[in-house]
């Protein structure tokens, strides 16, 4: 169980420690280095209590519940290749926050830099040691979105943005292929256990769907670990900080990748596609990247390709197969790991210290830096294959293997020339980094003057060389049996143990490797000015960039393309719009209905009532009316409007609504004031557009006509036609039936509302809270045409002496009506759970009151007197509602369960004095607020048009004067 | 009765959907309106129609739900009325911010390209 919960705790710490970072202040450099160090310790740690039980052929498994709604579960794994490559990324992360603390500027926030560092750690280990192959394609996504910031952690620069990306479109893409694989797989070997897919090797591979699992899978292993075609993106990486490319690039991000490879060998390699495809784009990319990488001038270029071509050299040897490859393989991984992370932070180093990664400007700096240049010689000695270094011994298992008959196909044969050629070209571009760098004439136009860098940011290169040396001179003693536990818990446990050894005697691999020194050696002596002086490429290579071709085919996908398609589907006209949207309306209600509606056998009817068909005579009139004149007589438009909402609200009152008859009267008042306040704002229209004459105006006009008799009529049918049948029961009984026992109040409306149906009437108050803030916003930046700002003719024209008492009568009869309309909203609130009334109707009419001083006098003379904060009677109405709610959790209910009971108050008697009544004060309060928000501000728009012109006529007679 | 009130659906919808075909933002803006009376008309009368029977029942005792008009829709309709004020508000806002910042009342913000 101990073992259990550690192992749990590994998983979770680099997130943990991410999280407490991301709290601490930008300047604390110091605290968040300790942090994340020891929090990678504090693994490492874990990691070594793990190693006995790991060495013995023992599997460690621990699950998390994630989803256990689908029966997913987080579950981990670790055995002995997941614990060593585990340990590689936490150890050279340790190595790498140490040195990212005297690389970074003081600019740079060290605290957020090392959270995303710690949580692409975690990410990274979470693919490493994912139980199940759904939970490794998240972790896998993860590393790719953190990949993202960590490379655009200067994202100041258009080369970070650029390059970051890149890598997430090619990664992620990448990641969704690996997903559908991943899926597929768990489709066929019938489990999502890495362990359960990983023994259905001989299922998956007799399946029909391998081919498609391959390709797919390999996708996604292929554009994590930059192979090519997909490699163009790592180039692009280095953009980023130099410690994050020694991280990515060395031991996480790429090897993801090739970890894959390895790891699910045993699940889908030994096929003749796995060993072509995987091993002839292994050899592509090893050869091609190391030919690039020759010609590169930039440092970290250099090393880019050389990362794609080592990457390369792992894929080939993943392609190949078999156990010894498996076992190459992996010790390449570390071998690599080591000598390119300590050779990126080496050359950051130089950069930090002279300014430049030119290779055409440094030279000869073995002399003001001579620790610095021996342990990079020795790291890019190792990245050569230089006997008695690490990357020898593993670059000689590759020529071993590739000498090494396999299957006797062409592409077998071809293998140790294919080899050769990289071997040679990697021993040349190593040879070009040190020649050109370290030696020759000491370069003396660099930005700063190159010295050795402070000792700890040395440090770590230090430890990563020993290592080369070590594992080179003694890898029997060192890494064998780990490589070799690593091997056998990927191929099974029946592998014989391999002795990696220095000397294997005079034989073709050691013959392959002296000649591509001697040739690699030659190439660099007799091309050196050519490549100096040339281009970033091999021959006519360099003009094919697979960056050109992305960059071309995101243009046309990311941009032409849409806009090709929106130029043919969209447009930015909102008629064509909404007439679609009415026509599919109408489309999709005749397809449903055609055939289904029809009249009930006997029609329900109430009896015919002369003055109800008079009234709606009159609103039918001032409907038809309101759409006649809304262009030219918008303010006839608007009284014929009321018309028609009277005519409504008499009808709800006619058909048994006291409640809505009430609430829709109020809101027709509100809705008139705001359409009037809006009038002001748009342009006079007196004549008549000439355009509207036309036969193309006439023409929409008809075609709209006809759209809108067709909704007529479909809506006045199916509401006839619902209307004339038997009544079926429905929830509406049971809200009848329990709103007095239940919901302590008589009037059902109101019940519903605040009682049963209370979540919704929040999230409705809570909509008109937003829309009155969003009013209110839009307000503030509120600019009105030129030529409204004039004061308009009514108060222009207003000379004549008569026109100063205007209204005097009534503006004194509505001061006057204030208290009284309180009084009433007081009356329709507190009656509103028994009668009809409510917190609606009392919120609007309070709103009322306050609009009313609005009209009677004007803002200036009633701001003076009255102090509304709509905005605070919003919130606290919805805090009100809310706390409301939550009281009832005290009492152990759901959110917003409601307590009823009559209250006996002398003198007034019983009083009703449910909790839904403090609700309900929530809903009051915020609908005052929100009303008179949106009804004061646009109110307030005249005020500030009045100053505007104030302020231009004082300009005007200054300078007159 | 019903034949009037299905009637009246129609008419406030025809208008409503006519004026929201139109080019100019006032003529959308009282469409609007004209169409959320139709649709809360619409809510309302499919609880069928039941004049004089509120839903506001007794102090205890049997309930009989025939008896009374069905409150569900009138709640539907209740939060719709005055959110349909709100969303009345917020377009009246962006009509005459539009109308300030494009100089023109055309809902696309310029007149139409003859």
């Amino acid at each position: 169980m101990a073992e259990h919960n550690l192992f749990l705790l590994l998983a979770c710490l680099p997130f943990a420690t991410s999280l407490i970072l991301l709290t601490l202040s930008p300047g604390a450099r110091g605290a968040s280095t300790w942090l994340s160090g020891l929090s990678l310790v504090a693994g490492l740690a874990i990691l070594a209590g793990f190693l006995s039980g790991i060495r013995d052929g023992d599997v460690l498994r621990a699950s998390m519940e994630w989803v256990p709604s689908l029966g997913m579960n987080l579950a981990f794994r670790l055995d002995g290749f997941a614990w060593l490559f585990t340990t590689l990324v936490l150890s050279i992360g340790v190595l790498v926050v140490i040195y990212a603390r005297y690389y970074m500027p003081a600019r740079d926030s060290l605290p957020r830099f090392y959270a995303l560092l710690m949580a692409f750690t975690g990410a990274m280990q979470g693919i490493l040691i994912s139980g199940n192959v759904l939970g490794m394609v998240v972790f896998w996504e993860l590393t790719s979105f953190i990949s993202f910031l960590l490379i655009g952690f200067w994202h100041g620069a258009a080369a970070a943005r650029d390059g970051a990306r890149t890598a997430l479109i090619i990664t992620a893409l990448g990641g969704l292929c690996l997903l559908t694989a991943m899926l597929m797989l768990g489709h066929v070997a019938g489990s999502h256990d890495l362990g359960v897919i990983l023994r259905s090797g001989d299922a998956i591979r007799a399946h029909p769907w391998y081919g498609a699992i391959l390709a797919l899978f390999l996708l996604g292993a292929f554009t994590k670990s930059a192979q090519f075609p997909f490699h163009f993106w790592l180039p692009g990486a280095m953009a980023a900080p130099t410690p994050v490319s020694a991280f990515l690039h060395s031991a996480t991000m790429v090897k993801a990748g090739v970890f894959l490879l390895v790891r699910f060998s045993p699940a889908l390699g030994g096929t003749e596609a796995w060993f072509f495809t995987v091993t002839s784009i292994g050899m592509a990319t090893l050869i091609l990247g190391a030919a690039v990488a020759l010609y590169r001038h930039d440092l970290k270029g250099l090393l880019a390709y050389s990362t794609i071509s080592h990457l390369g050299l792992i894929t080939a040897l993943a392609g190949i197969g078999g156990p010894v490859a498996i076992l190459a393989a992996i010790f390449h991984i570390c071998n690599h790991a080591v000598f390119k992370a300590s050779l990126f932070m080496a050359a950051g180093i130089i950069d930090h210290e002279t300014g430049t990664r030119d290779m055409r400007r440094l030279s000869g700096l073995f002399r003001p830096m001579p620790f610095t240049a021996s342990l990079a010689i020795v790291a890019a000695a190792a990245m050569a294959g230089v006997p008695l270094l690490n990357g020898f011994l593993s670059k000689e298992m590759f020529l071993a293997e590739a000498v090494d008959w396999h299957n006797g196909t062409w592409l077998d044969n071809a293998l140790p020339y294919f080899a050769i050629v990289g071997s040679t070209l990697s021993v040349a571009y190593s040879l070009r980094f040190i020649a050109t760098v370290f030696f020759g004439p000491q370069a003396t136009n660099l930005p700063k003057a190159p010295h050795e860098p402070p000792a700890w940011m040395r440090r770590p290169v230090e430890l990563l060389v020993l290592i080369c040396l070590i594992v080179g001179i003694l890898p029997a003693v060192t890494l064998g049996p780990t490589v070799n536990m690593a091997a056998r818990s990927v191929v099974g446990p029946d592998l014989p143990y391999y002795k990696i050894a220095v000397w294997h005697g005079v034989n073709a691999p050691l013959i392959l490797s002296l000649v591509a020194m001697g040739v690699g050696t030659l190439i660099y002596v007799f091309s050196a000015k050519a490549i100096a002086t040339g281009p970033e490429g091999p021959f006519l290579l360099h003009r094919i960039r697979g960056q050109r071709i992305y960059d071309w085919l995101l243009f046309r996908l990311t941009w032409r393309l849409p806009r090709l398609a929106l130029g043919l589907v969209s447009t930015e006209s909102l008629q064509p719009q909404l007439r679609l949207l009415v026509l599919i309306a109408l489309a999709v209600a005749a397809a449903s209905l055609w055939g289904g509606l029809s009249l009930a056998p006997e029609l329900r009817l109430h009896a015919f009532n002369p003055a109800f068909a008079l009234l709606w005579t009159v609103g039918a009139a001032c409907a038809i009316g309101a759409a006649w004149q809304a262009k030219y007589h918008r303010f006839a438009a608007l009284v014929l409007l009321g018309g028609a909402g009277v005519v409504t609200c008499v009808t709800f009152a006619w058909f048994s609504s006291p409640d809505l008859a009430v609430t829709q009267l109020l809101v027709e008042v509100v809705t008139t004031a705001l359409l009037l306040l809006g009038l002001r704002w748009l342009p006079k229209r007196r004549s008549e557009i000439p355009e509207d004459k036309l036969l193309p105006a006439k023409v929409r006009r008809s075609r709209d006509l006809v759209i809108a008799v067709a909704g007529g009529l479909g809506i006045a049918s199916i509401a006839f036609a619902v209307m004339t049948r038997p009544v079926v029961s429905n929830v509406g009984d049971w809200f009848l039936g329990n709103a007095y026992y239940e919901g302590g109040g008589t009037n059902v409306v109101n019940v519903i509302l605040v009682d049963f149906r209370a979540f919704d009437t929040f999230g409705e108050i809570a909509v008109l809270a937003i829309v009155g803030l969003t009013v209110y916003g839009l307000l503030r930046r509120f600019r009105p045409a030129p030529e409204s700002v004039a004061a308009p003719d009514q108060q222009t024209q207003a000379d004549s002496p008569s026109l100063d008492d205007y209204l005097f009568v009534p503006s004194v009869i509505m001061v006057w009506m204030f208290p009284v309309l309180i009084m009433l909203s007081g009356y329709f609130f507190f009656r509103g759970h028994d009668l009809p009334g409510g917190g609606f109707a009392a919120g609007v009419t309070l709103a009322i009151g306050f609009l009313i001083q609005y009209i009677a006098t004007n803002v200036r003379w009633v701001e003076a007197r009255i102090t509304v904060l709509p905005i605070r009677w919003m919130g606290f109405g919805l805090l009100g509602a809310v706390t409301t709610g939550m009281g009832a959790w005290i009492f152990g209910y759901p959110f917003l369960t409601a307590h009823a009971r009559y209250v006996h108050i002398p003198l007034i008697g019983e009083v009703p004095a449910a909790t839904a009544m403090l609700f309900d004060i929530g809903v009051f309060a915020t609908v005052v607020g929100a009303v008179v928000l949106m009804l004061v501000a646009i109110a307030h728009q005249s005020l500030r048009a009045s100053r505007m012109r104030e302020m231009d006529e004082a300009a005007a007679r200054k300078e007159a004067a | 009765m019903e034949i009037i009130l299905s009637a009246a659906i129609g008419i406030l919808s025809a208008s409503g959907i006519w004026l929201l075909l139109r080019p100019r933002s006032f003529q959308v803006i009282i469409g609007l309106c004209l169409l959320s009376y139709a649709v809360n008309l619409f809510i309302f009368s499919m609880g069928r129609l039941a004049p004089g029977a509120p839903p506001i029942m007794p102090k205890g005792g049997f309930v009989d739900p025939t008896l009374y008009a069905d409150p569900v829709p009138q709640a539907l309709v209740l939060t719709a009325i005055v959110i349909s004020f709100a969303t009345t508000a917020l377009f009246l806002v962006v009509m005459i911010a539009s109308r300030g910042m494009t100089g023109t009342d055309h809902v696309d913000g310029k007149e139409r390209s003859q």
